[in-house]
């Protein structure tokens, strides 16, 4: 009957609306969670015999996991890792949301995601420098700088490259009478929060009016996003200074200060003088279970230590069970994809400009890989 | 018959989902930055600090309001007369021979990426505008008035303010050149008949006529502009908080949109960062929505006044 027909076009298309509509209600009410999305997608995608591993977080240690990933496929591979750099804060977000199977993080859990987040454990990964880039016409790299010069120039009190404190450090430098253009990152990020706790901590002036974090309210200067905009703006104006990665300084040859450390010593940012700090640094280390929230290499002793490293963490469950779709076969392959990370893995950074990790984290590291269970069980 | 209906039906479902996602996404803007709003109440909109650091949160908007509308009047100031001109050229001289390829350049200008602008901008144009407009204004204006006053750089309010000019030309210039052909060809006949020079019939019959739906091309230019983030974000500068507050053209600033954009990836979950952010996107929606009612509204007479009187 031509009315019946018609009733069930209708109601076809009744349906068809009803979902179209449905699902666009659904995407804006639920679409901010886009991550656990992720995680819905890949799963489907596991019919196959690959074990799937999802990692998410910052983006600076992403050149070095990315490649460690490709390394470790080489040599295991029904291993299929996948880390997605979206920067330290959705690396926390995710590992608390449990939505991925690791995290990462350039700064660690403050006590608040501690205790939101409970069980973390802290994998040192690798190490992150800052270096101080400046741009003066005729003068090379290796100018000298101290902490306090540093936030003084930064909170813009010293706004010439010929006051006095600059020129007292460096009197084989001819420094022009020109006001100095500060140059910050303008998006929030792990090398930010170095820098800027770098500062508080050798300058009680930046710490009451500026403070550590991501992002601050710089009180001067103006912002560019990423290492590649702050090193662009820097290297193509005279007369400025500004803050990038290690990693990025090198590989663009861009000239830096060399930097005061605790003993008194001016010292050039390499992969060397990187090391040395964190080892330095390394007796101090707390276990992995701990908070880390109080743990920085910052200033750390040793003559020839440089003084503003930092770790970058990799962020795993203590019970791995917690995670909705781990099984004892993932979690052996994460563990002992870490495990290698840590080890072997390291090896693969100084190539890409990453400094290694000293023995004291290394064997932190292995307690802390050591300790991760499923179910109650030991997974290596 | 049947057909119809459904046809009807379905039609309609559809136009009401766009109103349905028109209010979810205030509905979300208004809950997530409701926790911004609970602690600094108007203050948040009045404000001009911004410290997102742990224990020191402090959060206003004033300074990126300024920013958004300075650099978007200063795109209008400068893209209107442009415009105008190309809608003139185009619609009442231009011989047809290069008015197709002509009008089909300047729609290409809106198929550029905003992030090709921006690099454009970041890389090449700012150093045209450093050597060649600022310095020399700076150097000559700038201890008299305090607007031309800074240090040359490139990347400041001026400069975001030229690119979202040549952002928006294209949508001005083709809604404007919409409005002039509206108006009926015995008005323009009638001006001529009376003696009129082209430029008399231009004024007399044409401005007259199509005053309002020029004014309506330009408000929708406007709320390309504020809305605008990309370009924006790569050359304004990005300062933060009372440094953000404009003294000077020549001045990094900030705007509504390169905030969000700057910051929303790491605001932390915990504070009230991302709300701070969210309750930005609120302002902004807000902003954006009254200039696009008030162009509609504006193209909308002086289109049908054109058919009325044809």
């Amino acid at each position: 009957m031509k009315m019946s027909d018609s009733n069930n076009n209708m109601f076809v298309i009744i349906a068809i609306v009803t979902l179209v509509i449905g699902g666009l209600i659904g995407y804006f009410v639920f679409g901010s969670d886009t991550e656990e999305e992720i995680i819905e997608v890949k799963k489907t995608e596991e019919a196959n015999n690959f074990l799937d591993i999802n990692g998410a977080g910052a983006s600076f240690p992403f050149p070095l996991v990315s490649n460690m990933i490709e390394k470790y496929f080489e040599t295991h591979d029904t291993v299929r890792i996948n880390y997605q750099s979206i920067g330290s804060g959705g690396g926390v977000r995710q590992h608390t949301a449990k939505t991925v199977h690791f995290g990462m993080s350039d700064s660690p859990l403050k006590d608040s995601q501690f205790d939101q987040a409970p069980n973390s454990l802290h994998i040192p990964i690798t190490i992150g420098s800052v270096v101080i880039p400046d741009n003066l016409p005729g003068v090379d790299t290796g100018m000298h700088l101290t902490g306090e010069l540093v936030a003084d120039i930064f909170l813009g009190k010293i706004t010439k490259w010929n006051d006095p404190a600059i020129t007292s450090l460096n009197p084989e430098i001819d420094l022009p009478d020109k006001a100095i253009v500060v140059v910050h990152r303008s998006d929030g990020s792990g090398t930010s929060f170095i820098f800027t706790s770098w500062l508080a901590e050798v300058s009680t002036d930046w710490d009451e009016a500026v403070g550590a974090g991501k992002a601050v309210e710089w009180p001067t200067g103006l912002g560019a996003a990423g290492n590649e905009g702050v090193a662009g703006v820097v290297t193509s104006n005279e007369y400025t200074i500004g803050y990038i990665e290690l990693a990025y300084a090198i590989q663009n040859d861009v000239p830096v200060a060399a930097i005061q450390n605790l003993e008194g010593n001016f010292i050039m940012p390499t992969l060397e003088t990187a090391s040395a700090a964190a080892g330095g640094a390394g007796e101090g280390l707390p276990a992995g279970k701990d908070t880390w929230s109080k743990v920085e290499i910052l200033n750390s002793p040793g003559s020839n230590s440089y003084p503003i490293v930092s770790f970058s963490y990799m962020l795993l469950y203590q019970e791995l069970n917690v995670i909705p779709d781990m099984d004892m076969e993932k979690a052996k392959a994460l563990l002992e994809f870490t495990w290698w990370a840590i080890h072997e893995g390291q090896e693969l950074g100084p190539a890409l400009e990453y400094v290694p990790l000293p023995d004291t984290a290394v064997s932190i590291n292995e307690v802390t890989l050591k300790s991760i269970t499923f179910n109650g069980q030991p997974v290596l | 018959m049947n057909a119809d209906k459904i046809f009807k039906q379905f039609s309609s479902v559809m136009a009401f989902s766009a109103i349905g996602i028109m209010i979810l996404i205030v509905f979300v803007l208004v809950t997530q930055s409701a926790p911004v709003w609970q602690a600094f109440g108007l203050d948040f909109a009045f404000g001009s600090d911004w410290n997102p650091v742990e224990g020191r949160e402090s959060y206003g908007v004033r300074p990126y309001i300024y920013g958004t509308l300075i650099t978007s009047f200063l795109a209008l100031l400068l893209a209107v007369p442009i415009s105008i001109g190309i809608a003139i050229f185009l619609s009442e001289l231009a011989p047809p021979i290069i008015r197709e390829p002509l009008s089909f350049i300047v729609e290409l200008l809106a198929a550029v990426p905003s992030v090709i602008y921006g690099l454009w901008g970041l890389f090449i144009f700012r150093f045209y505008i450093r050597d060649y407009i600022e310095e020399p204004v700076i150097n000559s204006l700038g201890d008299t008035i305090p607007i031309f006053s800074g240090i040359p750089f490139g990347l400041d309010l001026f400069t975001a303010g030229i690119i979202l000019a040549v952002m928006i030309i294209p949508t001005i210039s083709s809604v404007a050149r919409e409005v002039i052909y509206a108006v009926p060809a015995t008005q323009k006949e009638a001006a001529y008949a009376l003696g009129a020079t082209r430029w008399e019939m231009m004024r007399t019959s044409v401005f007259n006529y199509a005053k309002s739906g020029l004014f309506g091309a330009c408000v929708l230019g406007l709320g390309r502009a504020v809305g605008e983030t990309m370009a924006v974000t790569m050359v304004i500068g990005n300062t933060i908080g009372a440094q953000a507050l404009p003294e000077s053209l020549f001045q990094p600033g900030q705007s509504m949109a390169s905030i969000i954009a700057n910051e929303f990836n790491e605001a932390d979950p915990g504070s009230l960062h991302p709300s701070a952010l969210i309750g930005v996107g609120l302002i902004l929606f807000f902003f954006a929505l009254i200039i696009q009612l008030f162009s509609l509204y504006l193209r909308e007479r002086s289109l049908k006044v054109g058919e009325v009187l044809d």
